[in-house]
């Protein structure tokens, strides 16, 4: 017999999906606006070293938050247990504005999803905690949807890598057909990265240290995400 | 206008923040029709009477609550502008959170008996989900043709209140208000359409009335 369990998976990874991530470009209308994104070239640079830099971070966080969500030892439902993953993600992001796209991402998020996975005890103890990171929470979520914590680390990346290159088509009107092409051809690079943070997710987890996730970065997002966050006229949150 | 013109009962979302407070009136319509306007004029006709708050998406963000800031309809920090990527019609239907937030946020700080959620300017098919809001008035302007009505859409067709604006540009722009009313009567099925003059009749008596007899009838 095939075995198939990806439709919940699926719907986690769908854009459709009300997540408000439809109004955050991942720092893209920023550079956009300073020309430093002008073409379906330079979208391809910049989704491949955000995927391996932001993205690690982020899939590593959700592995995490996958992996602390599937514990069967009934920590999953309380706020405590989030606390120092959360903490460790907030030390991760030094732009303010960033953080607060990462947690109004990750309630928007756990509104749907507590919605559609009720009794899943790490949404609970994520609600309890309150306003929780996009990543974490998207780890707990794909628990609840019956994925496991290296799906939740390529769902990060997926998102990162999708909201970024949507938010492109609309700013720039590039080809949306050839920002698709370039999203298939960088496949492998997510996969490569969702399977290295997810090993790392493992081992914070066995050691219950989150200081063994990984703190890639690059500094010209976090200062661009402060100056977007300040200027009058912008059409994305982040 | 009688009973059957009011909204049907939508039910209200199971949202983790909890039941629903204050009377949520969605105002959506093409862009220039009036929106904005029409805001501004119900909170000016109804502050006296009520607590509301405002949340805008207008496509420059700051621009439709400036508008309201600058005509001092309401104090600044009842009136929120949230940012829709450029996506204003996702921000009201698909994807509500960015709003709820928004509305929750206002609804905590000021625990209001209105809140008004007016969309970024769109076209005709665009319409609000009930899971943000409990009923919602589009706005058209006979600057739009008066084929509008006819041409009908989600917006035209469904919304709880339809207002055509600006009438008194009819004779200017060669529409004829009384096709529009025949048109809006026929598509809408008997909900209710008004005309006005937001500039020139700025008491908008006849949404204000609407807007008492929602929330009368919503026993909020």
């Amino acid at each position: 017999m095939p075995t198939c369990s990806a439709a919940g998976l699926l719907l986690l990874a769908d854009s459709r999906l009300p997540s408000g991530g439809h109004v955050h470009s991942g720092g893209v209308e920023a550079l956009v606006d300073r020309g430093l994104v002008r073409d379906v070239d330079d979208l391809a640079q910049l989704l491949d070293g955000r995927a391996r830099t932001a993205g690690l971070v982020a899939a590593a966080f959700a592995a995490a938050g996958a992996l602390t969500a599937a514990r069967n030892d009934g920590s999953a439902g309380s706020r405590g247990t989030w606390a120092p993953w959360d903490a460790a993600l907030d030390v991760r992001t030094p732009s303010a504005a960033l953080r607060e796209a990462s947690r109004s991402q990750g309630t928007a998020l756990l509104r749907t999803a507590r919605l559609a996975w009720p009794m899943a005890a790490g949404l609970l103890g994520l609600a309890e905690f309150g306003r929780p990171h996009h990543p974490v929470l998207l780890g707990a979520a794909a628990v609840a949807a019956g994925a496991t914590a290296g799906d939740a680390a390529t769902l990060a990346v997926h998102h990162l890598v999708g909201g970024a290159a949507t938010a492109a088509v609309r700013l720039l009107g590039l080809d949306p057909l050839r920002v698709a092409a370039v999203q298939a051809a960088l496949a492998p690079v997510t996969d490569r990265v969702a399977c290295e943070a997810a090993e790392l997710a493992g081992l914070a987890i066995a050691a219950d240290d989150p200081d063994l996730l990984p703190a890639d970065a690059g500094p010209l997002p976090e200062i661009l995400a402060e100056l977007h966050h300040s200027s009058e006229v912008t059409l994305f949150a982040s | 206008m009688h009973r059957d013109d009011l909204a049907p009962d939508h039910g209200t979302a199971v949202l983790p923040a909890g039941p629903r407070r204050g009377y949520r009136i969605g105002i959506g319509g093409p862009v220039g029709g009036g929106k904005t306007a029409l805001v501004a004029a119900l909170c000016a006709r109804l502050r006296d009477e009520l607590s509301i708050v405002v949340v805008t998406n207008d496509i420059y963000t700051e621009e439709d609550a400036e508008f309201l800031r600058g005509h001092a309809v309401l104090p600044d920090d009842r009136i929120r502008a949230v940012r829709t990527g450029c996506c204003p019609h996702t921000a009201i239907r698909d994807d509500i959170t960015a709003n709820l937030a928004a509305v929750e946020e206002l609804v905590e700080a000021h625990d209001p008996e209105l809140v008004l959620v007016e969309s970024g300017g769109d076209n005709l098919t665009a319409t609000f989900s009930y899971g943000l809001i409990d009923a919602q008035i589009f706005v058209v302007d006979v600057a739009g043709g008066d084929k509008v009505p006819r041409k009908g859409g989600p917006g035209v067709i469904r919304s709880d209140l339809l207002v055509v604006n600006k009438i008194d540009l009819a004779p200017m722009v060669g529409a004829d208000l009384e096709v529009m009313r025949r048109d809006a009567e026929r598509s809408r099925g008997g909900r209710p359409t008004v005309f006005t003059s937001v500039r020139h009749q700025p008491d908008v008596a006849e949404v204000v009335n609407w807007v008492r007899r929602q929330r009368t009838a919503a026993a909020v």
